[in-house]
Formats: C-alpha cells, sequence, structure tokens
C-alpha cells in the first residue's frame, strides 16, 4: 500500500510569545490507497487545522505534507492550488456548491479551471454525478435540491477526474442519520475503488465506518484504533 | 429476558420443530445471542406443561440421534401470551450491573489509577467493536430476514456509541476536576502565610501546636 496522504512531525502555530497556540504538534500521519481514516477529538483539539493542512489549504509552521509523493510544503500557491484541482478532493460540512451553478457544472468546475475543455469536463462530472447516483439531477441548481443531494453533488465535485486523496470535514454534520449514512457509504465506495480518504468527525458512529481512527487531543495523536486488524466480535448472519 | 417469549413469538408464524427454532432466532438475530438447542427443547417442555404449547399434530418423525421430534404450535393461551408482549413495553427494572460504570467509579476514587489512561484503552476498544459493528452492517442486505438483523446490530452499534460518548464524557470530568485541584492547590499556596495584619481565628489547640 502506497501513502497517498503523508505528514511528517507537522507543527502549526498560532501567534506569538505568550499568545502562541499550538493547533498542531509534531503529528505524523498517513493515509493509503483504498484507506478510509477517521480523525476524531474534542473541539480545538486540531481535528480542522489537520485537514486544512492536508489539503493545502494552510501550511504547516514545521514539518511535511506529502500528498502522491509532492511535498506540498515545497511548493508556492500556485502549485498547491494545482495540486488541490488535480490531486485533493474536499468535502465540507455545509456542502459549499456554488448556488449559480447547476450541479454538473459545479462538478466540472475545478476541471475547468484546470484547463479541460468543457465538454471534456462535462463527460467527467456526469459520470461523478452517476457514480454517487444523482446523474438525474444534473441539471439542478442546489437551491432545488435536498441536503443529502447537495452533499451528494459535493461528493462527485471531490471525485470528479482522478482525484486520489477525499478529505471530508464533518460531511453528514448537516444531515440526518440515515442521509449521512449514504454520505458515508459512498466515501467508503469510493476508497474501496483505492482512494484515500481522511473523515474528520465527533460522531464515533461515523467515525466506526474508517479503517483507522486516530484521536486527536490538544494538537497530539493521543490514540489510534483499528491499527491492528478489527478483532471480529461477531459472526455474520447464518445463512438460513 | 427469558427466551420463552421470543419462542412463542416465532411459534405465532407457523408450527415449527425445536431446530428449526433455533435456526429461526437466529436467522433474525445473528449471532450475537446464542441458543443452545438443549435450551430450546427444555423450554418448550415447560411452555407445553404451562398450556401456552401444545404438540403439532402429524409430521412426526426422528431425529439422526434416535431422539423423537415434534412439532410445536400455540394455544390459545399461548396466543395470547405473543399479543400481550407485543402490546406492552420492556420494563426498565434496576439496571444491571455495569461492569465499566463500576470500574471507572472506582478509578477515581482509588489511588493511584492512571484514570486517564484507563478511559484512553477503554475507548479504543469500544471504538474497535463498533468499527466492527460496522463492517457487519454495511453487508446486510435489504430482506426482511436483514432488516431484522440490521436492526439488531443497530442496537449494538447505538450502544458502543453511547458508550464512548459516555467515557468522552468523563474524561473531560476528570480533567476538569484535575485542574480545579490543581487551581485550588494554588491559591492556597499563595494565601499563606497569612498577612499577620488580617484578624485570625484564635487557633485551636492542634493548629497551634503545628
Amino acid at each position: 500500500m502506497s501513502a497517498v496522504l503523508r505528514l511528517s512531525g507537522v507543527t502549526r502555530t498560532h501567534g506569538t510569545g505568550a499568545a502562541e497556540v499550538h493547533a498542531l504538534q509534531g503529528v505524523s500521519f498517513a493515509a493509503h490507497a483504498g484507506e478510509l481514516v477517521a480523525v476524531m477529538g474534542p473541539s480545538g483539539s486540531g481535528k480542522s487545522s489537520l485537514l486544512t493542512i492536508a489539503g493545502g489549504l494552510d501550511s504547516p509552521t514545521e514539518g511535511s505534507v506529502e500528498v502522491e509523493g509532492v511535498d506540498l510544503t515545497a511548493l508556492g500557491a500556485t502549485g498547491r492550488a494545482r495540486m488541490r484541482r488535480t490531486s485533493i478532493g474536499y468535502v465540507f460540512q455545509g456542502f459549499n456548491l456554488v448556488p449559480a451553478l447547476t450541479a454538473a457544472e459545479n462538478v466540472a468546475l475545478p476541471r475547468e479551471l484546470d484547463g479541460e475543455s468543457a465538454r471534456a469536463a462535462r463527460s467527467a462530472a456526469l459520470a461523478a454525478l452517476d457514480e454517487v447516483g444523482i446523474a438525474h439531477l444534473a441539471d439542478r441548481f442546489p437551491d432545488d435540491m435536498s441536503g443529502g443531494q447537495q452533499q451528494r453533488v459535493a461528493i462527485a465535485r471531490a471525485v470528479v477526474g482522478s482525484r486520489r486523496l477525499i478529505l471530508a470535514d464533518e460531511p453528514t454534520g448537516a444531515l440526518d442519520s440515515e442521509t449521512g449514512e449514504e454520505v458515508l457509504r459512498l466515501l467508503r465506495a469510493r476508497c474501496d475503488a483505492g482512494a484515500a480518504g481522511v473523515l474528520v468527525t465527533h460522531e464515533a458512529r461515523h467515525a466506526a465506518w474508517a479503517d483507522r481512527v486516530v484521536f486527536l487531543r490538544d494538537g497530539v495523536v493521543v490514540d489510534e484504533s483499528g491499527s491492528a486488524p478489527v478483532e471480529r466480535l461477531l459472526d455474520e448472519r447464518p445463512a438460513r | 429476558m427469558s427466551v420463552k417469549l421470543a419462542l412463542l413469538a416465532l411459534l405465532e408464524t407457523e408450527p415449527m420443530y425445536g431446530y428449526q427454532l433455533r435456526t429461526e432466532f437466529e436467522a433474525r438475530t445473528g449471532s450475537t445471542w446464542p441458543l443452545n438447542v438443549g435450551q430450546v427443547y427444555t423450554t418448550l417442555t415447560r411452555l407445553e406443561r404451562d398450556g401456552l404449547v401444545e404438540p403439532a399434530p402429524g409430521a412426526e418423525g426422528a431425529e439422526a440421534d434416535g431422539q423423537s421430534q415434534q412439532r410445536y404450535r400455540l394455544t390459545d393461551r399461548g396466543r395470547e401470551e405473543v399479543a400481550a408482549w407485543f402490546t406492552t413495553p420492556v420494563a426498565r427494572t434496576q439496571p444491571a450491573r455495569d461492569e465499566l460504570a463500576i470500574k471507572i467509579a472506582l478509578a477515581v476514587t482509588v489511588p493511584g489509577v492512571d484514570v486517564g489512561a484507563l478511559l484512553q484503552r477503554q475507548r479504543t476498544a469500544s471504538m474497535t467493536a463498533l468499527q466492527d459493528y460496522t463492517r457487519l452492517k454495511r453487508r446486510a442486505g435489504d430482506t426482511d430476514g436483514d432488516l431484522a438483523w440490521s436492526l439488531v446490530l443497530d442496537s449494538l452499534v447505538f450502544a458502543a456509541e453511547a458508550e464512548i460518548r459516555w467515557l468522552d464524557h468523563c474524561e473531560t470530568r476528570v480533567r476538569r476536576a484535575a485542574r480545579e485541584r490543581g487551581e485550588r492547590g494554588d491559591s492556597a499556596a499563595a494565601t499563606t502565610p497569612q498577612p499577620a495584619t488580617q484578624p485570625v481565628e484564635q487557633p485551636t489547640e492542634q493548629e497551634a501546636g503545628r
């Protein structure tokens, strides 16, 4: 298994002197192809900092961040933006869709920004919408869709093209429990198909969809579950 | 709960043999609460004695071990018992002894226990269990039998989640208590020695002797 994402000794400090706050302190962490990793921890533990740094939206004060072997900290702002368009997909709690664009246009956007022709970008977008089961809503605007449908569009946008790293920040936060589970099922399916996923959540029930669960507290990884094979407590349901 | 009511409820569908009752019970609840076949036969004997089931005519045979095989069906009283079960809530009795709650209650009061480490280890273990239930849930399909099994799994999932939330809560409370103890210790240190100008109460003999 190759690491799609690798954080090595990442420290992120805000402010200086007496006002200095360590959001992350020496965090090392990897997500491999085919793996979904959940990150849990109380508010202020550094979960979101970890994700914004992994996604190249913020840079660490110390340490390195590699995505598919490319060190993001060695790139300039332009290089990081290119990595975000080509390699990293982001899913937010609030969906963050552009309201004036249809579902297909929202999903095609990163491809078009990357210089792909409108036609090729649309066909990639339709394929991604099909993968999340809402190809028939391609020409709807976000306002005409339910929360669950909007989050599916956001997931399609995160996976469109050949992006292999998906970062999800509380993606189920605004959804009811059953719709939330559908979103997890989609993330899980994408990882089973070879992507690497990082899921930040405060809900244990959602974190349990991951292969590994990393616990953060005060910017430090304090524990990890599932690094050893998960012990089977129950057998499969007996066949009738 | 005794298996008595579960067996009666299954017989509501159709008359069944003992081994069949066991298979049907496990098909619905998975291997969560394994039932041995001896327990099924003992229960059926008792239910027959109490007039809740009776032998169903026909289709008698013999099992491989020579034990006679009998199909059972509900009596009218048995049917009433099932109806009553499905129309009344399960009683919330005295909570069962919960080893984890007892262990934490003792850990925070017995000296020398690293409560933080204990909570952390427990949370990892509970999380691992939750991952296992979720793995099974992901595979459950959409048929009626799968619905029953999937709901049983959900029950385990929600219970494990509640346990993890409670452990998080314990950790927050324990850390806050430790901090407050620290602060009280600090302020006590800062106010001693007491300023001489402040009126002090007459020291007791014990304190004066310090």
